[in-house]
């Protein structure tokens, strides 16, 4: 074989071993999690709030954990979208100049950057201003900070490849800017609405270092804004810390709830945005 | 509209004005550089040295990039150049799956396979170690930075014009000297920039890295040892120091070490994509 050849094969053969590695590490975690989490798995797990002596394996589930974690999401996705919508909105070229819409979107990309432990600390910092103990409420302020550049991005990026002709059409008809906006952008605008609520709720469940110290850890579930509130990453992180098996087997199960959650919301994301995107004209 | 955009960019000066505040005291006490450079960590006597935890972050950001990197831009190639439409189209699902799963999962994925397996190559070759080392933090973040850093250099790729790769072609070049001499050669910036973004995202991951890295206040001697990063640090101490206001400021000027490093890197990787958007 010519030298250039067998640099081409030497190469290929090393692409697809890299590519089957990656592939495979993705399968290895998901199978080492779903293993270990299943054998642990049963239904009290889910409906029941620790008991007395839980964590030293005593019965008992985490249901705290489940419903914190939603509230959490729940929460901070409806802020961030209601402060997300109307930025992805703005950063249209009739609402802001272009340096303004560059700045900002410079802005939003550090934000998406920014690690989540110092959106943490940053948090914990309002909170003590504000004279709050970590609480439900903290947690939501915080993730909903760390969602925000998520979902503005994604929402904007989908307006953008709305068509010029489609807003011109509708200038013409003499509408106004923002009733372009709401009429014709926002429905154009749903498949990347969706996707963008879905990967920041997704981010956001997921997160443990920003809700470290901002949303606490109970055994029961918050009945106001003001009450400390557990989720499900600070329950895989903490139980798994402990020396007890019978406790790192409940934090495999708890890891196992999460990945299917995030995987849900992943697949969902996908199969939505595909569906919302029927009536949208390209 | 105007006012939740003012928001969102007044956002990004509070949190670097309110850890800057916020580490006003230790800065006031103790010069930058001694701070940076010193390696006694003893916050109980005001020693507020920073130096090991500095080492440690880069240690442990260095090695996973050293992994990432060769597998992530083979993978992004063959992604964007050789593979089927339909394997890409699968391909994008798994690394998004990838990207989605939780970091405290990745942890326990490394507690439970990694640092198990470092364990096991430790007693090969001889260096005795528990196995939570820069070693297994730099794989578990090798594996975390790898959705983003493939799947933005395989964007780079796919805007490199069709027109290129042909007449290299033309002129009688395989597809791997097409690939080597003109493709890369042009997706260069933005490959660079999705390596920076890897390297942002790596550097200020915390709980995954926190769980298997060991958090040794000492700076390491080899692979095998425990390290601690400046985030775990930050995680497993704040909240908990308000009671002495130094440690507590100490803390908070980590944060804004690490918010201006990697908001630099970040500024730096949009700054060329834009480059590249506009030609």
């Amino acid at each position: 074989m010519k030298p250039r050849k067998l640099e081409e094969s030497v190469f290929k053969v090393l692409m697809i071993a890299s590519i089957t590695l990656v592939f495979s590490v993705l399968a290895g975690i998901i199978i080492v999690i779903v293993v270990r989490g299943a054998s642990s798995l049963n239904l009290s797990m889910l409906i029941q709030t620790p008991e007395g002596g839980y964590y030293l394996g005593k019965g008992g589930g985490i249901a705290n954990a489940i419903v914190g974690s939603l509230y959490l999401a729940f929460g901070a996705s409806l802020i961030s979208f209601l402060l997300g919508l109307p930025i992805a909105f703005a950063l249209q070229k009739e609402y802001l100049s272009p340096r303004l819409a560059h700045v900002t979107r410079l802005s939003l990309d550090i934000l998406w950057g920014t690690p989540s432990i110092v959106y943490g600390a940053f948090g914990f910092i309002i909170m003590v201003y504000l004279g709050l103990r970590a609480s439900l409420l903290g947690g939501i302020i915080t993730l909903s900070l760390l969602m925000l550049p998520i979902m503005t991005r994604s929402i904007e990026e989908v307006i953008r490849m709305t068509p010029s002709e489609l807003k011109e059409i509708s200038y013409a008809l003499g509408t106004t800017r923002i009733e372009t906006t709401i009429k014709v952008v926002l429905r154009q605008a749903l498949p990347g609405i969706v996707t963008g609520i879905l990967l920041a709720f997704g981010r956001g469940i997921g997160d443990t270092a920003s809700i470290l110290f901002t949303a606490g850890y109970t055994d029961y579930i918050p009945r106001s804004l003001f009450d400390p509130v557990a989720s499900l990453p600070l329950a895989v992180f903490f139980q798994v810390a402990t020396p007890i098996p019978e406790v790192q087997n409940r934090a495999y199960a708890s890891a196992l709830i999460l990945l299917v959650i995030v995987l849900l919301i992943s697949l969902g994301s996908r199969l939505l945005s595909g569906r919302c995107s029927r009536h949208i004209v390209k | 509209m105007l006012l939740a955009v003012a928001f969102a960019n007044s956002i990004v000066i509070l949190i670097v004005l309110g850890l800057f505040i916020k580490s006003m005291p230790i800065l006031a006490k103790k010069s930058i550089l001694h701070l940076l450079l010193s390696s006694s960590w003893h916050p109980l006597k005001g020693e507020y040295g920073f130096y090991p935890f500095i080492i440690g972050t880069l240690e442990v950001t260095g090695i996973a990039m050293i992994l990432a990197v060769p597998i992530c831009l083979l993978s992004a190639i063959y992604l964007s150049e050789y593979a089927h439409r339909r394997f890409r189209e699968l391909a994008r699902v798994v690394i998004d799956i990838m990207a989605a799963i939780p970091s405290v999962i990745y942890g326990l994925w490394g507690v439970i396979v990694v640092v198990p397996f470092v364990r096991t190559l430790g007693k090969a070759l001889d260096t005795p170690t528990t196995g939570y080392s820069l070693l297994a933090g730099g794989i578990i973040l090798a594996i975390m930075v790898s959705p983003i850093i493939i799947s933005v250099s395989m964007e780079v790729l796919r805007t490199v014009p069709v027109q290129a790769r042909e007449t290299t072609l033309a002129l009688g070049t395989t597809k791997w000297e097409a690939i080597k001499h003109v493709v890369l050669r042009s997706a260069l910036h933005g490959i660079f920039s999705a390596i920076v973004l890897g390297f942002a995202r790596a550097f200020g991951e915390t709980i995954a890295v926190l769980m298997i890295v060991g958090n040794v206040p000492k700076v390491a001697s080899s692979i095998f040892d425990p390290a601690y990063p400046l985030p775990a640090l930050l995680a497993n101490n704040y909240g908990e120091m308000m009671s002495i206001p130094l440690y507590n400021s100490a803390l908070l000027l980590s944060a804004l070490i690490l918010l201006i490093v990697v908001g630099v890197f970040n500024i730096t990787a949009h700054l060329t994509f834009m480059r590249i958007e506009k030609r």
